[in-house]
């Protein structure tokens, strides 16, 4: 049964607010688990969706991609600006590029097209679905005998791990492109020799971290635009708490996670 | 349109519910419901905003469980059911959501189709398209099938409302306010179409609403709905032939200037 019911403990005359608090957190924190957990449980299962993951994947890249271009552009022109002068003062401007390319591909690549894509998708899969909650579309499918997670949960939150990644893949494009208009502009540096700096000093892993990086980004901003949507009520303002709660709970878990992944890959290197 | 006498199977009940309790934290909804529809019965509950009748029905459709007590819908007990039975029983009953519940991301064409892909399947492009013809002219709204939601009006919304559940052929239909917000004229309307389902689709219903015009020319029986019991069920006029406070001012309202 896929009811609104609230699993929230009632408020006890004899509790403290504060016991109450503690009560409310650790009932949300099941109820955002169970959530995942419904999740995995339901996304392997057949019968899959593939026409509206599809819709979905197009959906989310379409909705980023100008955005994305332009802040992949402006990002790696300008951290290539301002990275010149502490590389000139010791006569190093050939490592430019390596800078560049180490900065972007294992950090400011995920990280922007994440951040980007909480404020684009998120927000927009937040109050889409809180939307078709509030005006009980959800509970029209429901009773019509379809999945109403399987169909708007499972395809969007799928959506968003399969496209993050690939539009973090074409940021870190963009952004050395940025870059190697300052570096050709001040240096007169052919494409083919920027393009050899850059890759030099990038591993396998640099790759592999960057890219597990994307998808754990791709699907916490799913899951949370998700379920801040599919569990919003009180009507208009809960529509609009949705979305916003789905940006910023957003944003918050990918700096978390960000921290957690560079320790991990420190470990390795 | 004067109501056309149903053929009522008194010997076949199609929800039986026998003392239904339901709260929400302190708040005591349902109180003891008793209740029995019978095949191919429409049958009216009325009661004041936040008496429980739309929990009633949302128990009945399995979107909501009982606190204590017993819910059979057709042949199936709510309180046991499995998810997989929930989904095919679920078929079989029809819902029409008080504001419409249309998804408006979809064309009426595709919010018909929608419940009709997912639950019948193997169908060809060429049935889809004529059951989904076939049900939109049966509610006279034929001409709106690429329309998208938004552009269509709040009586047209409950047509193509209901067709989308009728598409599915369900056996019961349950009616959360079918005539809420609309115009007189266009309430007529409605009240008509529900008859109209009842007779072609030979369905039993239950229509929630606190329109006693509605209630008057849709019902077979009336039951009200006082402090989460049935207190009076029975003909239109049985109910409102009543000295009790509680029953008067519906029809005072309704119908005395």
């Amino acid at each position: 049964m896929d009811t609104t019911e609230s699993t929230v403990a009632p408020l006890k005359k004899n509790r403290s607010p504060f016991l109450q608090r503690l009560a409310n957190f650790f009932a949300e924190m099941a109820k955002i688990n169970s959530f995942i957990f419904r999740f995995f449980k339901e996304a392997f299962m057949p019968p899959y969706e593939f026409k509206e993951i599809m819709r979905q994947c197009y959906e989310t890249g379409v909705r980023s991609f100008t955005l994305i271009t332009l802040t992949g552009f402006i990002v790696g022109f300008i951290f290539t600006k301002q990275s010149r002068p502490s590389l000139a003062s010791f006569g190093a401007t050939s490592w430019l590029p390596s800078l560049v390319s180490i900065a972007i591909l294992r950090a400011l690549a995920p990280l922007v097209t994440a951040l980007i894509a909480s404020g684009k998708v998120g927000s927009s899969i937040g109050a889409e679905l809180g939307s078709m909650r509030v005006t009980e579309q959800i509970d029209a499918m429901e009773v019509s005998g379809t999945k109403p997670f399987k169909y708007l949960v499972c395809t969007r939150v799928l959506a968003t791990t399969i496209v993050i990644p690939i539009l973090a893949t074409y940021t870190a494009f963009i952004a050395l492109l940025g870059g190697y208009l300052n570096v050709s502009g001040n240096e007169g540096t052919s494409y083919r020799a920027y393009m050899e700096a850059v890759f030099d000093p990038i591993t396998f892993l640099d790759f592999e971290s960057s890219l597990i990086k994307s998808i754990v980004f791709g699907f916490t901003i799913g899951i949370v635009g998700c379920y801040q949507g599919y569990y919003s009520n009180k009507g208009t303002e809960g529509v609009g708490k949705a979305a916003n709660g789905a940006v910023v709970t957003a944003m918050f878990l990918v700096f978390i996670e960000e921290m957690i992944i560079v320790q991990l890959t420190g470990w390795f290197r | 349109m004067e109501k056309v006498k149903a053929k009522i199977d008194y010997y076949n009940p199609v929800i039986t519910i026998r003392d239904l309790y339901k709260s929400f934290g302190d708040m005591k909804v349902l109180q003891g419901i008793d209740l029995d529809l019978y095949q191919g019965e429409n049958l009216v509950v009325l009661g004041r905003s936040g008496t429980g009748k739309s929990v009633l029905i949302k128990i009945i459709s399995g979107m909501l469980r009982a606190d204590s007590g017993d819910v059979t819908v057709l042949g199936h007990d709510m309180n046991t059911i499995r998810e997989k039975d929930l989904q095919e029983l679920r078929i079989r009953i029809g819902f029409s959501f008080q504001a419409s519940a249309l998804y408006d991301s979809m064309t009426v064409r595709q919010n018909l189709e929608f419940p009709l892909v997912r639950n019948r399947k193997g169908m060809t492009r060429k049935e889809i398209d004529t059951a989904t013809e076939s049900v939109l002219d049966a509610v006279g709204l034929l001409s709106a099938i690429n329309q998208m939601p938004v552009e269509l009006s709040g009586g047209q919304r409950k047509r193509v409302g209901i067709a989308r559940t009728l598409i599915l052929n369900p056996e019961i239909m349950l009616y959360d306010e079918p005539t809420a917000g609309l115009d007189p004229i266009t309430c007529i309307e409605i009240n008509d179409l529900i008859n109209e389902v009842q007779q072609r689709f030979n369905t039993s219903s239950i229509i929630i609403t606190h329109d006693l015009t509605c209630a008057k020319s849709t019902g077979d029986r009336i039951a009200m709905l006082l402090d989460g019991k049935f207190e009076h069920v029975g003909s239109f006029n049985e109910v409102f032939d009543t000295d009790d406070k509680r029953v008067k001012p519906f029809f005072d309202y309704n119908f005395v200037e």
